[in-house]
This record gives structure tokens, sequence and C-alpha cells, in this order.
């Protein structure tokens, strides 16, 4: 069906169309590509090419530039450790704060469930500055100083939204009957989550929390305005002052690249188990990517 | 307690506590800072403020007509390229999805440092011209996805029975296949507007902050000049807010739709 209108169309317009999707994702990933190459270069000056060396990525791992006798800037491996705790725990509570919250949504009345799907949507469509303006007022408000607690509570509030949408249509797809078969049957409700709607859930539970995993690490807005100024920093902030004091710090031109470089194994991979699931399942609601 | 477990409508008990808590009451922060001064007085006077300086409305007239400039030139690449991939017999186009995809996926001020380099190497002024390319790069991706999926979904048969039934290559297009895109198209101009209306550390970055958008405004009022603009940044906010509930309302029939989507975007 699909060659039949390629037929009609004629090869000159395929052929123009693809040149036109290869020259944009040229340009998409130009930038990208420049930061991976110029990694492997020592110069201070991005764009200048003083041969090729693994420097920046010896500075990056020991943290000492040997050849300059000088320190890469500690603030940095604060600010990934940070990155790192901050996206865990956020993920972990928001995974298991959502999937409650999805499957008492499921079940409740038309009306009620409207209601908390709207508050649901809020901070997704919300645009990072007020959420994190809103919620920086609150913590003023409540007279909560800000911190690593703060900038958790926060990136729980815009992941949790997420991982309810990742698992509902697990919720769709599961046989409503085996929960109350598993009461019936003498378990405790607690019994019935963990030994049966948990295990038929995972696979959407899994989406939630990676999705927030990666919009945790990707926060830049919320967090800017929930850390406070005890000199927390996480990965982007860290990168917005660096970059506004005027030069980037070179090394990290070879974090980006290895940043890159792992999210696009992991989404790989992530793609080819769900189009193997899929294949087995026939079920197309699975990638966390093309879901 | 023991029917309250059972009860399964329950167990969104702490999600909704902790979202009245935690999204409703702030969002109702911003209003009431913005309608009262420092010392919690009932005020207008920061919006009067806003209104007066005509350089903080121009600021906000130039942050939406470039956020809408930056959606157009958005869509006016994205859409194409959605057609061709969607239309196209790739033998994968689930690759050359992923490939346009993935961009998303790296933290957007490493792409707008990157962008700022490139500008760099090539000698190029940074100012207009390297925001609405930047911008344009940074949020291309979300309106390419939306419209690809919507564009996949359309049943090739009517497009077909278009054909069959007399109508040109560009009638097919316009009668049939463009009407059917319409919900990507809106949660594609939702997804790149609303980052794009509301963004400042881009337009800093990739400006030398040269350019002021309404964003920078908003965060410069909460700052590091103490308490005294907080009231009045509050009253931006409100206006973004505002703008960012209007764009929604707008699409308010393709609700769901936008749901899904951004559930399956990101």
């Amino acid at each position: 069906m699909i060659r039949h209108r390629i037929d009609r169309r004629g090869i000159g317009s395929v052929i123009c169309g693809h040149v036109y999707l290869w020259l944009l994702l040229a340009l998409l990933y130009a930038p990208i590509l420049l930061i991976i190459i110029f990694s492997f270069t020592k110069s201070k000056v991005f764009g200048n090419w003083t041969g090729f060396t693994f420097g920046l990525y010896q500075n990056l791992f020991n943290g000492y530039d040997f050849s300059a006798d000088v320190r890469v800037d500690p603030n940095l491996y604060r600010a990934i450790i940070y990155t790192g705790v901050i996206a865990l725990v956020a993920a972990i509570i928001s995974t298991f704060l959502g999937t409650l919250a999805a499957i008492g949504l499921f079940h409740m009345r038309q009306r009620t469930r409207r209601v908390v799907s709207f508050m649901n949507s809020i901070p997704m469509i919300n645009p990072d500055i007020i959420t994190g303006i809103s919620l920086f007022l609150l913590f003023v408000f409540l007279g909560i100083s800000r911190g690593l607690g703060t900038v958790i509570i926060a990136h729980v509030v815009f992941c949790t939204p997420y991982v309810v949408l990742s698992v509902m249509p697990r919720l769709q797809k599961m046989n409503p009957n085996i929960y109350e078969a598993a009461l019936d049957l003498g378990a405790t409700p607690w019994q019935a989550l963990h030994k049966v709607l948990i295990p038929e859930l995972r696979p959407g539970m899994l989406s939630g929390f990676i999705l927030s995993l990666t919009l945790s690490i990707d926060d830049f807005g919320v967090t800017f305005f929930t850390k406070g100024s005890n000199g927390l920093e996480t990965l982007s902030t860290f990168i917005y002052a660096d970059a506004r004091k005027g030069g980037l710090t070179p090394e990290l031109r070879p974090l980006f690249s290895i940043i890159f470089l792992t999210t696009l194994v992991l989404l790989v991979i992530i793609n080819i188990r769900a189009a193997k699931q899929q294949n087995m399942k026939g079920d197309s609601k699975n990638s966390p990517l093309t879901n | 307690m023991k029917t309250i477990f059972h009860n399964r409508r329950t167990w969104a008990g702490p999600y909704i506590v902790f979202m009245v808590l935690l999204v409703v009451l702030p969002l109702i922060l911003i209003g009431v800072y913005a309608f009262t001064d420092m010392s919690g007085n009932f005020t207008i006077q920061n919006f009067v403020q806003f209104f007066h300086k005509t350089e903080a409305v121009n600021t906000f007239i130039y942050s939406l007509a470039i956020a809408l400039i930056t959606t157009f030139i958005c869509l006016l690449l994205g859409y194409p390229a959605a057609y061709i991939m969607a239309m196209s017999s790739f033998r994968t186009p689930a690759v050359m999805a992923m490939l346009f995809i993935l961009p998303m996926w790296i933290n957007f001020l490493l792409r707008t440092i990157a962008t700022v380099e490139l500008f760099h190497m090539f000698n190029l002024p940074l100012g207009e011209g390297a925001l609405l390319f930047g911008m344009t790069y940074d949020f291309l991706p979300f309106m390419i996805y939306p419209i690809y999926n919507t564009l996949q979904k359309i049943d090739p048969s009517l497009m077909e029975a278009s054909q069959d039934l007399g109508a040109t290559r560009i009638q097919t297009f316009t009668r049939v296949v463009l009407p059917l895109s319409w919900p990507g198209i809106y949660s594609g101009i939702i997804m790149v507007f609303m980052p794009t209306v509301s963004t400042f550390a881009i337009s800093e970055l990739l400006t030398h902050n040269k350019i002021t958008l309404f964003g920078s405004l908003i965060q410069r009022s909460f700052g590091e000049g103490g308490t005294t603009m907080w009231n009045y940044g509050a009253a931006l906010s409100l206006i973004m807010l505002i703008i960012i509930g209007l764009t929604s309302f707008f699409g308010q029939s393709n609700e769901t739709e936008v749901d899904n989507q951004k559930g399956g975007l990101l």
C-alpha cells in the first residue's frame, strides 16, 4: 500500500524529500558533532584545533590538569553528583506516588476523575519558570529554607504527572477483576498491590521512572528557583553559571560527549527492547519513546 | 481502616493532598503576591507599574513576537519533514523519527551552548538572528514529533480514495491530510510556543544579554535584588500565566489529544 503511493509521487520528489530530511538532520546535529570533535583537542577556546588528544578526558577523570598544573573546578563534580542524587530520589518518589495515584484515579467517579486529571495536567502545561516561581513563593511563604530537599520536592511535582500518564495505559489494559480476585482469595490490600497489581503495572512504572530520571536531569528552570543560594548546583545550573561567566570550562566538552553517547546507547537499547516486546505481544503501547 | 484501603479510589489521596499543597496553593500564591504590596496590603500597583513602563511592555510584546516567529519557522520547517517521513517508504521510519527526537533528550542548555559555539566558530554575531536560529534549533523536534505521530495514523486509503475520486494531489493535501493532521499541528504549536515565550536562559546565552525577553524580566525580579521586586515579579508571572492559559484554552477541544501527545513525547 505504501509503495503504491510512492510510485504515484515519482522518484524525483522522493529524492528531494530525502535530501531535505538529511539536510535538516545535519543542521540539528552539527553543533552536537562539533562539540564531540572539539572534545578531542585541548584548546581553551572552542573551534581552535590544537591537535588530537585525550587530554580533556584525562582532566575530567583526574580532576586535575597536569600539563597546566590547575585543578578542574571541583564544583563541576559536586554538580554531577547532586544531579544524580536528585534525579534518583525524585524518580523513586514520583514512581511510587504516581502509581498509587494512577490506580486511585482509574477507579474514581467520572467527575472527581476529571478534576484530578486537570490538576495532574497543570505541571505539564506550566512552563518551568512558572512552576519554579510558584514553588519559590510557597517555600518563602512557609518559611522553608531552600536546598536539596526543596529541589527534590520540586522535581517530584513535575515528574509525577508523567508517571501517572505512563501507568494509566497499563491499567486500562489490565483485567480489572484480578485485584478483587486476590482479595477474595484472602490477600490483604498490601499483598494484592505487591503481588498482583505491581507486576502487572511494572512496564508502565518503568517507563515512568525513566521518564522522571530524564526530566529531572534535564531540568533547569525549576531547579534554578528552588535551589536557594547555599551553593547547591546541578549540572544544568552549573553550566548556566559557567556560560554566563564567559568561556565554558573546556572539560564540559568531553562530559557533554559522554552524556550524549550514553543517552544514545540507552535510547537504542530501550527501543530495541520495546520493539522486541511489541513483536512478542503485539503490544504497540510499550516504547517510552514512541508510545 | 480496612475498608478505606480496600477502596482503591482512596489510593490517590496522598497525591491529591500533594498536588493541592504543591501545585494549586503555589499558583494561588502567585496571584496573592501579584495583588499585594510588600507589607501585604491589597494593591494593583504592580500591574500599573508594568503598564507604565514602556520598556517592560515593549519587552513583553517583543517576546510574544519572537515566540510566534520561532513557532512559525518550526512549523514551516517541521511540517514537511514530518510529512515526508510519514509518507515515505523508509525501511525503518522509526529510526529516522528517533534521529529527530534524540536531540530533545539532551539538556537544552548544552544544545544552546553548542549553538553559541557554532556561531563563535564561524564568527557570526550573537543577537536576534542567533536567538531565532538557536530557539528554532532547540524546539524543532517538539514540532516534528507530534505532527509525524498524527500523520502516521492517517489511514492511507483515505488519500487513495480522494485521488481516485478525482482530487489533485494538492487538493488531497489541503482537503484530507491537512485537516486530519490539525491535532498534531496544534500540539506542536503549543509545545514550541510555551517554552519559547517563557524562556530566560536561552535568550541570555544566545544574545550575550543584549536582548531581554519577558522571561528574563521575571527572573530578574526574583534575582539578587532582595525581596523588593517579588510582588512585581509575581504580577509579571501572572501575566505570563494568563498567556499560557489562553493558549491552552484555545485548543481545549483538542485537550485529550494534547495529553496523549505530551505523555508519549518525552
